[in-house]
């Protein structure tokens, strides 16, 4: 039998994956350029016996969303730069009270109201930075909207496995393009349970580190009580200020995502075998790349792509490992350098990072990149 | 024989946090003497707050407990009810947290409908914080913030509640006490969105801020401000200066209830599938 194929939008293909992953809860606020997700959703979930809510404003989506994963559900929400900056204290209260959920965000220019409609790429340190306090950031960058369908149930299941919240951020090019999407049959991506308790309720401990750095979360309504709050916590979930309790559970939230980076951080290689130069690239941009680095191979210049697919944690041991044999790196980026910083941060001077960073709303072209290639030593 | 409240706070979480002469405790009282009536089930029922010294209380409370962000209460509880909606769904807050910061998601959840109870304990300040005025400081008072008089007027947190479209509302004060419980347990029962205010007290930032020599004065002054809807039926608009009506203020039966209401979007959705 043939696969379902379809030709869908990114933000539509975002909306198949959450239902492919399990999704059974989705609270938004219309929002440009991310809305095609809730309008999916608001149509297929209820034909699953799941549900949509329009909330009153993005923040009560993220709340509503991490309510609901408290009481079992699987959730997403889905927002663009403004709306991001609105939900991210309650994107800090899922990171530090350890509830699952996704939050797929549409990259439009920005700061403020910005461009609503042109691509950019300058959420992608606000993914990380944007709520306040240590926390742990997973955030993953897709390229093509096959992409975006697949980065969103990995999305799931690393927020489920890991017991903390996950971004997907596509550009707002590969949110809005459309292309062919091949469905995977049911079973052909395994989908990630979370991690239920194994003890009675009388001894259920929201936060119990016998059962290793990501400890079974009980859902509300199945016959645990337990206490949430967004107050450093003990294992019992209780607050306190207790100071080697706090910087334990502190260290192990950022355990959770540091000490699993090769089974969360994924990247294509592409031409970088014999590569002087690499093209580090994320999302839209990953596309004009590929086309300067042929373009550049046709003229004998020896170039590659690294291209980030999970943006945070940063690939930083292939980067070193990159920066050590080439001659340069080059990072085009829709913002004023942010990709860059890390890149640098990574190549601790040994190589230059050249960077092409465009913020007016029109995409890099492969021209612009095949001529900082040349720029290259 | 004496109530056992002992059965609904969880063992090791007392003393509580609220200073001597504060309110918020006869409110928790009133609640587990109410949640006890209605034989709800710990695993079943959800008590949710935001942050400030009356979202405190779930902590105390031995059931499915949430204390999420500030103002945020309405909304994380919105989450958990469309998950579950068998499970009994009971916010608790104070006033700045309901009205000020979480005054969007309180109106909308009123709209909704959604079955819920959400229990006001409104003391007129930010008293976590060290007495800044809330939306219901009275005009003309003291707080720490407003320190020649507040100029802002007030909200009144049972028509708030009304005009938003809640179809339970009611008043009560912590000088009475009795008829806490009662309030609560009736908005419990009650198929919709319930809406409690207690009109409570804050001896430490508020009361010596604005005169009040002692918890009894401001006891009193709650005593003898509050009039109960029935005799105020027998008063004149002269007579009702200054009071504040306590009791059931509001009922409406026929408002479509929000996860009934989406219960049948999910029936319309599969019948069209």
């Amino acid at each position: 039998m043939s696969k379902k194929v379809a030709f869908l939008q990114g933000n539509e293909a975002a909306a198949h994956g959450a239902l492919y992953a399990g999704c059974d809860f989705f609270a938004g606020y219309p929002i440009t350029p991310s809305t095609e997700v809730s309008e999916v959703l608001s149509a297929e979930l209820p034909k699953i016996g799941g549900k949509f809510m329009q909330m009153e404003d993005e923040i009560a989506a993220m709340a509503a969303i991490l309510g609901a994963s408290l009481a079992g559900a699987k959730v997403c929400t889905s927002t663009s730069g403004p709306g991001l900056s609105l939900k991210q204290e309650l994107i800090g209260y899922g990171c530090i009270a350890e509830i699952p959920c996704v939050v797929y965000n549409v990259m439009r220019g920005g700061p403020s109201t910005g461009m609503p409609t042109g691509p950019s790429q300058s959420d992608v340190m606000s993914a990380k930075w944007g709520t306040h306090g240590d926390h742990p950031a997973i955030c993953l960058t897709p390229a093509s909207v096959q992409e975006t369908y697949e980065e969103v149930i990995r999305a799931f299941n690393l927020a489920e496995k890991y017991r903390t919240p996950v971004m997907v951020m596509p550009d707002e090019i590969v949110a809005h393009m459309r292309e062919r999407v091949v469905f995977p049959e049911k079973g052909e991506i395994a989908i990630v349970p979370r991690k239920s308790p194994t003890v009675p309720p009388e001894q259920y401990k929201p936060y119990d580190t016998s059962f290793g750095d990501v400890p079974p979360l009980a859902a509300f309504g199945s016959g645990y009580k337990f206490h949430v709050t967004g107050l450093n916590k003990m294992q019992d979930g209780f607050p306190t200020t207790k100071a080697d309790v706090v910087q334990a559970e502190e260290e192990r939230q950022i355990r959770k995502v540091d000490a699993n980076i090769d089974d969360i951080v994924t990247f294509e290689e592409y031409m970088l075998d014999d590569a002087e130069v690499v093209v580090v690239a994320y999302g839209s941009t990953s596309r004009s790349a590929r086309f300067a680095v042929n373009v550049a191979r046709e003229q004998g210049i020896k170039a590659g792509m690294f291209r980030i697919k999970t943006f945070w944690p940063f690939p930083d041991k292939q980067i070193k490992a990159l920066a050590a044999k080439v001659k340069g790196i080059v990072i085009p980026e829709m913002n004023l350098g942010m990709c860059s910083l890390e890149l640098e941060r990574c190549a601790q001077g040994k190589v230059p990072v050249l960077g092409i960073f465009r913020v007016d709303g029109e995409p890099i072209n492969p021209d612009q990149i095949l001529a900082k290639i040349k720029e290259v030593k | 024989m004496a109530f056992d409240y002992d059965k609904w706070i969880r063992p090791g979480k007392l003393p509580h946090i609220w200073c001597p002469g504060c309110g918020h405790g006869i409110v928790m009282k009133g609640l587990i003497r109410a949640m006890d009536t209605l034989n709800l089930k710990k695993e079943e029922t959800a008590v949710v707050s935001g942050i400030g010294c009356a979202s405190r209380l779930p902590g105390y409370i031995d059931c499915c407990t949430l204390h999420t962000a500030h103002g945020r209460a309405a909304a994380f509880a919105t989450g958990v009810k469309m998950a579950k909606p068998e499970m009994n769904v009971i916010l608790v807050g104070g006033d700045g947290d309901g009205t000020a910061i979480g005054g969007n998601h309180f109106i909308h959840a009123c709209r909704r409908n959604i079955n819920m109870t959400y229990i006001i304990m409104n003391n007129y300040i930010y008293g976590m914080t060290g007495g800044q005025f809330s939306p219901c400081t009275p005009t003309g008072h003291k707080a720490s913030t407003t320190p020649y008089g507040n100029p802002d007027p007030g909200f009144d947190i049972a028509k708030l509640a009304i005009g938003a479209g809640a179809t339970f509302v009611a008043r009560g004060t912590a000088f009475h006490a009795n008829q806490i419980d009662k309030l609560i347990a009736e908005a419990i029962q009650h198929k919709g969105f319930s809406v409690v205010e207690i009109l409570d007290d804050c001896p430490t930032t508020y009361g010596r801020r604005n005169k009040y020599k002692s918890v009894i004065e401001m006891m009193n002054r709650l005593k003898d401000v509050a009039v109960p809807v029935k005799a105020a039926e027998k008063m004149t608009a002269e007579q009702l200066q200054g009071k504040v009506l306590t009791g059931v203020l509001y009922k409406d039966d026929t408002k479509p209830e929000y996860t009934a209401e989406y219960a049948k979007v999910i029936e319309r959705a599969q019948a069209a599938k």
